[in-house]
């Protein structure tokens, strides 16, 4: 059963907007972000008000480089990690208007792209933005330790981005990079329990949505300029090419991870970024960017996300995963 | 249908490749760090001992009184943490560990308030050695009571 959307009307994605805290301000992408903020608190009082303020922020950004109005905006479509993603939906209450709220972890943002164009691409509606973000402090003070602890941090674990990204997808278009097909993935499940490897826990789901989008589509690796996974890390990415490589699948030559591109690891970040920030910033800047420049035409969105909560760890369940693949491309079907 | 959750091979595989914590290194922050907190707790006891005449019960417990002061205004002042990064269980097993599991989530979670944040979250770390230091204590007693019944 094919498991992939193909989108007639090609959905374009108009505009978009990122922001980061101070630590990913001085990471690779840098020069990308649109809002760097020097203090992680955003000026408010406790860090789940700065997750929802930076969230919104980018959400209003993207809006207005879209050229458009909040009016004119018919959906939001947005998810973070915080308990009943009270980000997202607080960022709802502050922009009033019509609103989604998804959840898939890590992989909302593709998720939310896939809703987004399909949404459009059945007419029922025009513009939709589509956003997700994150925090370190409040993923942290959620997920595991106070921060004042200072708990130590086993080398095969991921540093959750501050930071959030949004992205308009409308029906009017023009000359601008087009969502053509994207693949649901299905949760998946290969035994891994420890909370601190989320890198392995995902890879497996990857590269399922990964088959599953090349037997749909009759595509091979080759097709892509760039395969782009959401926060595998370092250890993550190792793990989806040897299980492409079992497979004969051969994506050594263009796939990259947004958990690997954001930071110049040095110290703590160990395998990279992690956290619905992390795919989120790297499509919507670095990404975006270099495709309306036409050096990636032709890229698979494959955001990874591990749907596991601090409950289920405890009773000492395994760690389900998901990832949905969105391709974008250029110069496909212009009207 | 894939209702099996789990992949052997797979597994085997992840945990071949994961990088492993440096134990030699690991070891060797905690013995240093952890040795010197408690040179620190020996020094500020013979003091007590010495230019105050305390002894017994009196003076343990002042010692503990004052590392736990020392530890706790250290994790306010964001020193500890750095100091329980760097050496891992060397901070945590000396009393000044104690005082950092409890100071840290008051800290933390005073933005949910005071009663049901930072009153309530205070203990969620300490509580379980409070309660298994409890137990492990009484079942110490217990056991030195029945010994000292038959010698």
């Amino acid at each position: 059963m094919s498991t992939t959307l193909f989108f007639k009307n090609k959905p374009a994605i108009i505009a978009t907007s990122t922001i980061c805290g101070p630590k990913e301000s001085q990471g690779n992408l840098a020069e990308y972000i649109e809002t760097k903020i020097l203090d992680d608190t955003f000026g408010e009082k406790t860090y789940e008000k700065a997750e929802c303020k930076m969230l919104s922020f980018t959400i209003e950004k993207a809006i207005e480089n879209a050229k458009l109005s909040l009016d004119e905006i018919d959906c939001l479509i947005s998810g973070d990690l915080l308990n009943q993603i009270i980000s997202s939906s607080f960022s709802a209450r502050r922009l009033d208007v019509p609103y989604l709220g998804v959840y898939n972890a890590c992989s909302t943002m593709s998720e939310a792209l896939l809703l987004s164009a399909a949404m459009i691409d059945g007419g029922y509606m025009k513009n939709v933005a589509c956003a997700t973000g994150s925090h370190f402090s409040t993923a942290e003070r959620q997920y595991r330790y106070p921060l004042e602890l200072g708990s130590v941090r086993p080398p095969q674990a991921q540093w959750t981005v501050t930071g959030a990204g949004c992205a308009v997808v409308s029906s009017k278009g023009g000359f601008l990079p087009r969502i053509t097909t994207a693949t649901v993935g299905k949760v998946t499940d290969f035994g891994v329990t420890d909370a601190n490897n989320m890198g392995a826990a995902m890879a497996p789901a990857a590269f399922r949505t990964l088959v599953n989008h090349f037997e749909d589509t009759g595509r091979s690796p080759e097709y892509y300029d760039l395969i782009l996974t959401g926060d595998l890390g370092a250890l993550g990415s190792r793990l989806l090419k040897k299980l492409c490589d079992d497979k004969g699948i051969n994506v050594n030559k263009n796939h990259v991870d947004c958990g690997e591109m954001i930071y110049n690891i040095d110290e703590e970040e160990y395998q990279g970024g992690s956290g619905a920030g992390c795919s989120a910033v790297v499509l919507n800047s670095y990404v975006y960017k270099r495709m309306l420049e036409r050096k990636f035409n032709k890229v698979l969105f494959i955001a990874t996300g591990a749907l596991l909560s601090t409950l289920s760890t405890q009773q000492g369940e395994s760690i389900p995963s998901i990832a949905h693949a969105v391709a974008i491309e250029n110069g496909v079907n212009y009207d | 249908m894939n209702a099996k959750n789990s992949n052997p091979s797979y597994l085997e595989y992840v945990s071949k490749i994961s990088p492993k914590t440096n134990e030699k290194r690991s070891l060797f922050r905690a013995f240093w760090v952890g040795g010197t907190i408690c040179l620190i707790g020996q020094a500020i006891r013979f003091a007590l001992e010495f230019f105050f005449g305390l002894y017994g019960d009196i003076l343990s417990g002042t010692t503990s009184i004052i590392l736990v002061g020392i530890g706790s205004f250290l994790n306010g002042l964001g020193v500890y943490d750095r100091i329980g990064k760097y050496a891992g269980g060397g901070s945590i097993v000396p009393i000044t560990g104690f005082a950092n599991s409890v100071v840290s989530p008051a800290m933390d979670f005073k933005t949910e308030g005071f009663i049901y944040g930072l009153a309530a979250k205070m203990f969620f770390i300490a509580g379980p050695i409070i309660v298994f230091g409890v137990i492990g204590s009484v079942a110490v007693g217990l056991i030195y009571y029945v010994v000292g019944l038959f010698f």
